[in-house]
């Protein structure tokens, strides 16, 4: 991986020394914005088809085809504004909590369209977690925050169980050594990073398949984006995870696979490795060599 | 001179200290071409030049008022005959006193005396010559503050930090006239609540089972027994508070999360004004409505049930006085629950809560402190109304639980102890300092409670 993001670097470097100037709306306008490579997958957890998404009037994706896979780190990356939220939010139907947007096009959960009428969303986001921009503790014990998931559904009687529960989410979330003597204290008191890992626990607690991150790391300082990265890529072994991050440096080194949304559409797909390396569209070109974003 | 004429000047001698500091110190600005610097903007120099102006005079008018009244009624005196000058202290206070209602054209009791007319021609001489230098005086000093003011304007002059000093410290005297007239209250009612304490016992005020404060005039007077007992009177102030509290915090905690929560917007707008006009009703009006509608009301149903009632009850002036307190709990509620971060919501969406069990497992208790604060001032709020009471729950103060019995409260007998002519040396009337003070610590631990619990909670969920 340090390989990967040293060639990123260079890549950057050539990137700059060769062309500073930006690219202009026309040019930008004018430029075919189908996608680009392959967005399916060979065994796919989460299958999105044709998505458009609208708030309001205001159209925010633009029929997007794009797969999730088993037990892989999926990076959504793109200019501020491209709909790469609003589309990791369709995954949960977290969108549903606003009450302007609408959704259309089809999203399968192992083959199950979460938008059928007959799917409860509440069942849905038990099994499709999610990691927020901003550290959200509830204001509760460090302890309560965990063991909200499973209070809440229900998954043990037995406190026994319940204190296994909030011991291995937090170890899994790297915590455990850092709060185990502290664990009645409000989980608002925690540092920054602590707060974020918190939340990974808390989101891990009730056994997700997939984790979404939208910018999981954007608030946080570096040593404890490193800690969150680190998680990120030992929690793949047992989940799906999809995030989205401002920082090319993080998709590089986090995931497999990454997907570039530009302006509601997603504008190319691929293994991260071929995306930082050798981008197929131009527009990817120019993000990922700093000519705008 | 009248006086809003020597306000007027004052007024527009202040402006022109203003412009003067002003001038002046753009004029030191421009000295060397502008090399030296002045340690404030021209504007700070200014107003410490307009308030040089102000304060003497003020000060000037306060001192002159306090001391003039002594200085023109001993000149009074002295000028009087000697006859009068003989008279006794009290009688000559008549006297003086008689010339001042002369003076004002009032009845007079000896207005036809030429002694006491000509007194009066002079008092009103003298009280002219007093307003006449009392002017003068205030212009003067205006003046000579203006002077100084403009002679000290200087590059080294620190007019900006003496400036947000001057203002600093009547901000102080502000905040300190709030705090003083409080301690003035406190110490009054202490007084007389010490006189009464005199006469009944502490422990018998304050453990005592019997109110009934006529006292005999005659020895021979049947059923003015004199009983302080304060007892009945704060237990039918707590059950009157605890049933409108029974009324008030479920509905109005639950109304505050319906329109916080499940109304659309446009609902909200309508129905939190609607209800807010609820606390504006004047306590008259509910009064009239708990006599005359809830508490028949409440008699004819407990009857049909088989429960004796009287026709005022603890019942239906708590029950009205619930629903005038809704708004208290409802509209703060509705704030703090309003003002609970999105952030929290979308962490317990993304759980798998549902809406209720959000609110529920986290908005609540995220928004508990405010929730708590609302209700303890709903509360007090409830300790201290009195209208409704007087009108629906009747004035015998009986020791009783029972809510479809008449009870009274402390305010209650507060007003009826004080109603009326009284004599201010009888234990009757000075109990209402008493009563009075220990309403005032009761609500007062209530406050430091409130603050105790508020604190706590945001310590620990902050």
């Amino acid at each position: 991986m340090n390989t990967l993001s040293e060639d990123l670097l260079i890549s950057r470097r050539i990137g700059l020394s060769i062309s500073t100037e930006d690219l202009d709306a026309a040019e930008v306008a004018e430029t075919n914005r189908d996608t680009v490579g392959d967005y399916t997958v060979f065994d796919p957890k989460i299958t999105a088809r044709d998505v458009n998404v609208f708030y309001g009037t205001k159209q925010a994706i633009c029929g997007v085809n794009l797969d999730l896979g088993n037990y892989e780190v999926l990076a959504m990356i793109g200019p501020s504004g491209c709909g790469k939220s609003t589309f990791l939010r369709c995954l949960n139907r977290m969108n549903d909590t606003i009450a302007e947007c609408r959704v259309s096009g089809k999203i399968h959960l192992d083959g199950e369209n979460i938008y059928h009428q007959n799917i409860d969303e509440v069942l849905l986001r038990a099994r499709v977690g999610m990691v927020f921009q901003k550290p959200n503790p509830f204001p509760k014990s460090i302890f309560e925050n965990v063991a909200y998931g499973p209070r809440l559904h229900g998954m043990t009687r037995d406190i026994g169980t319940l204190w296994d529960i909030v011991e291995s989410s937090l170890r899994k979330a790297a915590l455990w050594d850092e709060v185990k003597d502290i664990l009645e204290q409000p989980g608002t008191s925690l540092s920054g990073g602590q707060q974020q890992r918190l939340c990974i626990a808390r989101a891990i607690s009730i056994n997700p398949e997939v984790i979404l991150m939208d910018e999981p790391c954007s608030a946080l300082d570096p040593i404890s984006t490193a800690k969150i990265e680190q998680l990120i890529d030992e929690l793949r072994e047992h989940y799906s995870i999809a995030i989205v991050t401002h920082s090319m440096q993080q998709a590089a080194r986090v995931s497999q696979r990454t997907a570039y949304f530009h302006l509601g559409d997603l504008i190319e797909v691929g293994a991260t490795n071929q995306i930082f390396s050798d981008p197929l569209h131009p527009l990817t070109e120019a993000y990922i060599s700093g000519r705008f974003g | 001179m009248s006086q809003l004429l020597l306000v007027a000047i004052l007024l527009a001698l202040s402006a022109i200290a203003y412009q003067l500091g002003r001038r002046r110190a753009l004029a030191l600005d421009n000295v060397n071409g502008g090399r030296t610097r002045l340690h404030s903007r021209p504007s700070h120099y200014a107003v410490l030049t307009m308030l040089w102006c102000l304060f003497p005079p003020m000060l000037v008018f306060t001192v002159w008022s306090v001391v003039d009244t002594h200085v023109i009624t001993g000149l009074l005196v002295q000028d009087l005959p000697a006859e009068f000058q003989m008279l006794p202290m009290a009688h000559l206070e008549l006297v003086v006193n008689d010339i001042r209602n002369l003076a004002q054209g009032n009845i007079a009791a000896h207005a036809d005396d030429p002694t006491i007319q000509a007194a009066t021609g002079h008092y009103q001489q003298l009280l002219q010559i007093n307003r006449f230098a009392k002017s003068v005086v205030m212009l003067l000093a205006a003046t000579a503050g203006l002077a100084i003011g403009w002679r000290l304007i200087s590059p080294h002059l620190r007019a900006r930090v003496h400036t947000e000093r001057i203002v600093n410290l009547f901000l102080i005297s502000c905040a300190a006239l709030a705090i003083l007239t409080t301690i003035g209250i406190l110490l009054s009612v202490l007084f007389e609540a010490m006189r009464f304490f005199q006469t009944v016992p502490v422990t018998s005020f304050l453990f005592g089972l019997e109110w009934s404060p006529q006292t005999a005039l005659r020895d021979d007077q049947i059923g003015s027994s004199g009983a302080f007992g304060a007892v009945p009177l704060f237990a039918g102030t707590f059950l009157i508070s605890a049933i409108a509290m029974m009324v008030a915090v479920p509905i109005g905690l639950l109304s505050a999360i319906y329109l916080a929560e499940y109304a659309s917007r446009r609902l909200r707008s309508i129905a939190k004004p609607l209800l807010e006009i609820l606390a504006g009703i004047p306590t008259v009006v509910y009064g009239f409505f708990a006599a005359l509608t809830l508490a028949p009301l409440v008699r004819q149903i407990s009857e049909a049930a088989g429960i004796e009632a009287a026709s005022e009850s603890a019942l239906a002036a708590g029950l009205v006085m619930g629903i005038m307190i809704i708004p208290f709990v409802s509209s703060l509620s509705d704030d703090v629950i309003t003002a609970v971060p999105q952030a929290m919501r979308d962490g317990s969406y993304a759980m798998g809560a549902t809406h209720s069990e959000t609110i529920l497992r986290v908005i609540i208790p995220a928004a508990l402190p405010g929730i708590v604060g609302s209700i303890l001032l709903a509360v007090s709020r409830a300790i201290g109304e009195t209208m409704i009471v007087v009108m629906a729950a009747g004035l015998s103060a009986n020791l009783t639980a029972n809510p479809f019995a008449a009870v009274t409260t402390v305010t209650v007998q507060i007003v009826t102890l004080l109603v009326g002519d009284q004599e201010f040396d009888s234990p009757k009337t000075l109990a209402a300092f008493a009563l009075g003070l220990v309403l005032f610590l009761l609500t007062l631990t209530l406050n430091v409670i409130a603050l105790y619990v508020v604190r706590k909670y945001r310590e620990q969920y902050d």
